[in-house]
């Protein structure tokens, strides 16, 4: 009997991409460019979080006759972004054949109560997360791979270190629980205790973790991947360099070689400006994206 | 014994560990120095035109395409499948590949398949996974799905699986990678 949707193949699909960088392009030719570089997969959005920030309004899902042009145009697996909670749009995603969607913070929230019931979809979803607790509610809900939320568009990889290094910090004290206080970490988590046990058990997520939000240099992927990422998407910070097809090949030669300082050090050389970063304190308790859909 | 896998991207760790189970020690490939001393090399499943550009960016195409074409062990899984067969990669194993021969994400399944060999069905998971359309006459046959596609096969050193025999439990494949095709070879790279 033939079976698709299942979790393996949801979360096997995620497996796949371990190592790997996806990169975030907004037409054909970026696609190309990022497929050249040796991307694993591209995010297909209208536009990179440092412009949706800059443009203000409403974000929403990208045109599908955009997102379906990539399709056509590259080999490697296309996602797309819908917005928290809108699940007509997850499903017309869906329904146009994207590989993976990713219900994303980037986009202005649709529900500020519940996200989409992922476990119902053929398709995979991947979701942002700050802490442990995140992580294991968007998992409970069905998302089949998680990237830490970071602060999109900020090329500023501060908070993107914090959620990790917060995700990897409660991994350890939930292995080292007692199962009294299993029950009690999973209250203050706010994720379901089997989940927590599964944690607990097997000493990590049941889930792939890339590392999203800030990533700018090919060391911020170094960086990254050396506090545990399993792989990276970079938004903002490949098309808004100053050459970006440099830029992405060293990203992903870097992600490849988290440890090869001395490769990371030629990769480096002479890559030109990278893009323009914010300072996470200048922006204000609205315009950080990570606090949305929590 | 060693068995090396190739470790530039792609489900790495998922191999390493059915080959311990396999009671063999594993070595990750990322670089051309790293091929000395093993026996056999696992090409994992990723993605393939990674792995590709990877592969000629750490110069290790060159080495390990002659290693493969000079009967060097060697077990394939999905993207594996796909390097092995592409011209422009290691053009080794006879035949043609149809990359993501079932579809995309969303046509990805799993399904329990009758291989040659093997008593009990493999739980097969095909993530965009390819097949063969055809094979050359070296080729042996191991498992087919509806309208002949092939997707499990062995050429004297080569073996390919369209699917993931590194997203189960079951060792059956790696086994038989590591105690009938290793050991054809008397061929310790260097």
């Amino acid at each position: 009997m033939v079976k698709t949707g299942t979790t393996l193949v949801k979360r096997g699909m995620a497996q796949m991409q371990k190592g790997g960088v996806i990169m975030d392009v907004v037409n054909v030719e970026q696609a190309r460019i990022a497929e050249e570089a040796g991307a694993v997969a591209v995010m297909a959005l209208e536009r990179v979080p440092s412009d949706i920030r800059a443009a203000g309004g409403v974000a929403r899902m990208s045109d599908p006759a955009m997102v379906e042009a990539i399709m056509k145009a590259v080999t490697v697996p296309v996602m797309a972004k819908a917005r928290i909670g809108h699940l007509a749009e997850a499903r017309i995603l869906e329904a146009i054949g994207v590989d993976y969607i990713d219900e994303s913070e980037v986009l202005t929230p649709a529900d500020d109560t519940y996200h989409i019931n992922k476990n119902e979809f053929q398709v995979p979803f991947v979701c942002g997360c700050r802490d442990l607790g995140e992580a294991l509610r968007r998992i409970d809900e069905g998302a089949a791979m998680l990237r830490t939320k970071g602060e999109p568009g900020t090329g500023n990889i501060v908070e993107a270190v914090r959620h990790m290094e917060k995700v990897n910090e409660q991994i350890t004290q939930v292995q080292a629980a007692t199962h009294n206080q299993l029950v009690m970490l999973a209250r203050n988590l706010q994720a379901p205790y089997e989940l927590v046990k599964e944690v607990h058990d097997n000493g990590k997520l049941p889930v792939i973790n890339f590392a999203a939000g800030g990533v700018a240099t090919p060391a911020d992927a170094a960086l990254m991947m050396n506090l545990g990422a399993e792989g990276i998407f970079v938004g903002s910070g490949i098309f808004h360099s100053e050459n970006p097809a440099k830029f992405a090949k060293a990203i992903v030669t870097a992600t490849a070689h988290p440890t090869d300082y001395a490769l990371i050090a030629e990769l480096s050389k002479n890559l030109g400006s990278p893009m323009r970063g914010i300072e996470i304190s200048t922006l204000s308790a609205e315009q950080k994206m990570a606090n949305r859909g929590i | 014994m060693v068995i090396g896998v190739l470790a530039l991207q792609g489900a790495v760790s998922e191999h390493v560990a059915l080959l311990k189970r396999c009671n063999v020690q594993t070595k990750l490939i990322k670089e051309p120095a790293d091929l000395q001393g093993i026996k056999g090399i696992v090409l994992p499943g990723g993605e393939s035109t990674t792995m590709h550009k990877l592969l000629v960016r750490e110069r290790l195409l060159a080495p390990l395409k002659n290693l493969v074409q000079h009967n060097f062990p060697v077990f394939g899984t999905c993207a594996g499948l796909v390097l092995l067969t592409q011209p422009e990669t290691f053009n080794s194993f006879d035949g043609e590949v149809i990359r993501n021969g079932f579809g995309r994400q969303r046509e990805s399944f799993e399904s329990a398949i009758e291989v040659a060999g093997f008593t009990d069905p493999f739980p097969g998971v095909f993530i965009r996974a390819p097949y063969l359309k055809k094979v050359g006459t070296d080729v042996k046959v191991l498992a087919t799905l509806a309208a002949n596609r092939i997707v499990a096969a062995r050429q004297k050193n080569i073996l390919v699986t369209a699917f993931h025999p590194e997203l189960t439990l079951d060792t059956r494949f790696h086994e038989l990678f590591v105690n009938q095709v290793v050991p054809m070879s008397k061929f310790v790279a260097n």
